[in-house]
């Protein structure tokens, strides 16, 4: 491929590759993301690529594999299009059915479709299916359409047609204009307005004019993988809302901090480098405009500290990971001491869409102070687990239960995590809440990057606090003295409380340790490590005060403040407990006679209460 | 030059001065326990923190780092400063129960009991981080280092073996707040105790007096560094005219 040199060429590249590409062609999108790996999905892709072959369709027929479609509950995903018929839970051994009825003779498979859990009802069409339905994709949208190896993809939906558009005479006041009238706020967490951050970083004054980009792709909040979804399967993207922002702050070198646990997002944003480098919209001279900007792949070892900017920076210098006082920001003196921009993933994905569309379109989804869509990954007791890309002010309800389809097995809905370990929980009855920057940090908890936790009746919140706070124990780099002692203090003080050992005064110390989070820790890490714990004090004070007060564990979590027991009316001795326990404390009762637990040799493990299908085995 | 306030009291700053530095040099006294003037400021400890208002904003800093600016006003103590230095002290006071230093500085915070249950094998070490900025920075050689991370971070030499590039020098004992690092000269040998390994070496003995006055590798350091001929060092300072 010959470097384009000019805007002009680029769209005559992409008017070429269009017009190759019969629109009406079927395709089978096969989804490739994480989720869907993990179903098998690979064997589906090399299935339908064997029928294919094996039928000479090659020229009739497009296979496409592309990046997470967001939908991971019912994984592997698969879509023809154009028609959007939308197949999930599919196998390998469906690959020649799909073909030979969907695809030939326009025949839809009624076992491979999606039904409706409240209604029952079976929807063919991906746009239709209740989880999708109230979702805005503008960013994540394209992931369900793209070979994410594939950069003529990228143009044949319109990329780099920003970049296009910014080099053909926008100056970079301009472009710097467009994103702060767009209302864009940071996606990695802090919310800070990235128009602004630019300007701050464009006037700064450096000495030999370098002035560093970054892409933040150090996610590594448990359960949240939205960066890595779109990094995964949209990197081009990403590489050009790079472009657009190294342009306007005046860059010429980029990085792009990503995590080694992250292989695939690594081997594409790799390749996609390569390509961008070989049409000329990386390198010297970008399409013809003299503005000069490389990209470089930096991995990042798994600490979840490195996600905090001079901690990340500091690794990026080869460092260890550790954070600074951002007395002096990073816009300022960053990387290397030189003026510094970094945004995280999904931030960078809004740009291009922005510079596109115009700031007046972006406005007009969203609220006040929070504009355009944000990705969150729903997980926990949800029944549609998968990452949502959601218009800001949607509430929580409109998320968990229009979208996320309910609570599963009947339970009750009792709080939703969100904004990773250092969020909060926030309960039922703020279930209205409308989800923005704002509102939720109102609430006490934050958007951080995008988790979002669902927890049921069957969840303790003293457990969840524990658990958070001994995961951000793990993680603190222990460089100031609250963080690395007072997180210790207030685990010890959560496992006492879970273990029976909770004393009057608890509370108030907890609330006292967090305070000194806040106040005095030296990075965001530290200073909303205590979210967990006090936002459960706030909404569950009562949970608390059951497990201190009365050692009791509402929830029925808490090993040491429960006893498993058997229900002798309901309990017909079949005997399924007695293989499940693996501490061989129950045995049999005799014939058709109640099964005997015996506490002494109980774990407590909850296997026989699982396994029990009658209702048999209770927590108290 | 700035102009700010600091509890009440205006001064006149150059602006690359941090809070703490024209606090100490007006008489104004901030606790802290890992700042020194030789090394870079390093925020760790958070003893030092104070209130400051700047354009109307109110917010907690690190004294140590903050740098001063027109019209800034500093209250070095507060209900909330106040709050952060006595649960710090706390937590040190935990971990570090048998230092002098520590138990000191929770006095005159009116901390007097423990509230945390007490860490054993506790090494008096604060992980202030001042040995391993001044073995870098001032020295020149980084024989030692924070490893690990969080609960676990340590300050230990490399495999927490003898260092192969430690000069004994004892730079690290001399800034250590809590005598968490000590050294002992014993006739023609230095023992220097750190928390997790204890290292020897040899002293040069005076030519002249026949005294051992300071560790061989450190003077062939000085000499190499310094571009002194070995020789000069045959003679200890006291012999010498």
């Amino acid at each position: 491929m010959e470097r384009l040199s000019s805007p002009a060429e680029l769209e005559k590249v992409r008017k070429s590759i269009v017009s190759k590409r019969d629109a009406k062609k079927p395709c089978i999108t096969v989804c490739s993301g994480t989720g869907c790996h993990a179903f098998g999905c690979e064997k589906v892709s090399t299935a339908f690529q064997n029928e294919i072959k094996r039928l000479g369709l090659e020229e009739k027929v497009d296979v496409r594999t592309t990046g997470c479609h967001g939908f991971c509950e019912r994984g592997p995903l698969v879509v023809i299009r154009p028609r959007d018929i939308f197949y999930q839970r599919v196998s390998a051994d469906d690959a020649a059915e799909i073909i030979s009825e969907t695809v030939l003779k326009n025949n839809v498979i009624d076992r491979l479709l999606y039904a409706d859990p409240n209604t029952g009802k079976k929807v063919v069409h991906e746009h239709e299916v209740p989880f999708y339905a109230g979702q805005k994709r503008f960013v994540f949208g394209n992931n369900g359409y793209i070979d994410p190896s594939s950069i003529d993809d990228y143009l044949a939906v319109g990329g780099y047609a920003a970049l296009g558009k910014v080099l053909s005479g926008i100056k970079p006041e301009a472009v710097i204009e467009e994103i702060k009238k767009s209302g864009l706020r940071g996606r990695g967490g802090g919310g800070f307005p990235t128009g602004i951050k630019w300007e701050s970083c464009r006037n700064a004054p450096s000495e030999d004019s370098v002035r560093y980009i970054i892409c933040n792709a150090d996610e590594g909040d448990p359960g949240a993988y939205m960066d890595r979804s779109l990094l995964e399967g949209n990197p081009h993207s990403v590489l050009e809302g790079m472009l657009i922002g190294a342009y306007a702050i005046g860059g010429h070198e980029g990085y792009v901090y990503v995590r080694h646990e992250y292989p695939l997002a690594v081997k594409n944003v790799r390749l996609a480098i390569k390509q961008a480098e070989e049409y000329g919209l990386l390198g010297k001279n970008i399409l013809g405009s003299g503005f000069d900007f490389s990209i470089r792949i930096n991995r990042g070892g798994g600490a979840f500290i490195c996600g905090e900017s001079s901690a990340l920076m500091a690794s990026l210098e080869g460092k260890v990971g550790e954070p600074r006082a951002k007395y002096i920001h990073t816009v300022e003196k960053g990387l290397w001491e030189k003026p510094t921009t970094l945004n995280n993933v999904e931030t960078w994905a809004n740009v291009p869409l922005i510079i596109n569309q115009g700031a007046d379109w972006y406005t007009k989804t969203g609220t006040a102070n929070s504009k355009g869509t944000k990705i969150f990954s729903l997980v926990g007791k949800v029944n549609n687990t998968g990452l949502v890309e959601v218009p800001m002010g949607i509430t929580l309800k409109e998320i968990i239960y229009d979208i996320g389809g309910g609570i599963p097995g009947g339970k009750k809905f009792k709080a939703v995590q969100t904004g990773g370990p250092s969020g909060g929980v926030i309960p039922d009855s703020l279930i209205n809440l409308p989800v923005d920057f704002d509102e939720l940090t109102k609430s006490g908890s934050m958007m951080g990057s995008g988790g979002m936790i669902v927890m049921d009746e069957d969840n303790c919140m003293v457990d969840i606090a524990k658990y958070f706070i001994g995961f951000l124990e793990g993680e603190s780099c222990g460089k100031c003295v609250p963080c690395r002692e007072g997180l210790k203090r207030m685990r010890e003080i959560l496992d006492g409380i879970s273990e029976g050992r909770g004393k009057e005064g608890d509370i108030e110390l907890l609330e006292r340790l967090s305070t000194t989070l806040t106040d005095g820790a030296l990075c965001a890490l530290g200073s909303t490590a205590p979210n967990p714990v006090l936002s459960t004090i706030r909404y569950f004070r009562d949970e608390y005060e059951a497990h201190i007060k009365e050692k009791r564990c509402p929830a029925g979590v808490c090993k040491e403040l429960i006893t498993y027991q058997i229900i002798k009316e309901k309990c017909p001795g079949c005997g399924l407990c007695i293989k499940s326990c693996p501490s061989e404390a129950i045995t049999s009762g005799g014939k058709k006679q109640p099964v005997i637990l015996d506490q002494e040799k109980c774990i407590k493990c909850g296997a026989c209460y699982d396994v029990c299908k009658l209702g048999a085995v209770k927590v108290s | 030059m700035v102009k700010l306030t600091i509890d009440g009291r205006e001064f006149q700053a150059e602006e690359e001065k941090t809070i703490l530095e024209v606090a100490s040099e007006n008489g104004i006294h901030i606790p802290t326990l890992c700042y020194h003037e030789e090394v870079s400021p390093y925020g760790a400890c958070r003893l030092c923190m104070v209130e400051v208002t700047r354009k109307g904003r109110k917010r907690l800093v690190a004294s140590c780092l903050y740098p001063v600016a027109e019209g800034l006003v500093v209250r070095t103590e507060t209900p909330e400063v106040n709050n952060i230095r006595r649960t710090v002290i706390e937590l040190l006071l935990a971990r570090c129960p048998d230092s002098e230093v520590v138990q000191e500085m929770a006095h005159d915070l009116g901390v007097d009991k423990p509230i945390f249950s007490l860490e054993e094998d506790n090494h008096k070490c604060i992980l202030c981080a001042l040995c391993t900025r001044v073995c870098q920075e001032v020295v020149g050689v980084s024989a030692i280092t924070l490893v690990n991370r969080g609960v676990d971070r340590q300050m230990a030499t490399p495999f927490y073996d003898f260092s192969e590039v430690c000069i004994g020098c004892g730079s690290c004992s001399f800034v250590c707040p809590t005598r968490a690092i000590s050294f002992e000269d014993v006739g023609d040998t230095r023992v220097l105790t750190m928390p997790h390994v204890t290292m020897e070496f040899k002293l040069k003995k005076c030519s002249k007096c026949g005294k051992y006055w300071a560790p061989e590798r450190q003077l062939e350091y000085i000499a190499k560094t310094a571009g002194i001929a070995p020789e000069a060092f045959d003679i200890c300072p006291d012999c010498r005219d």
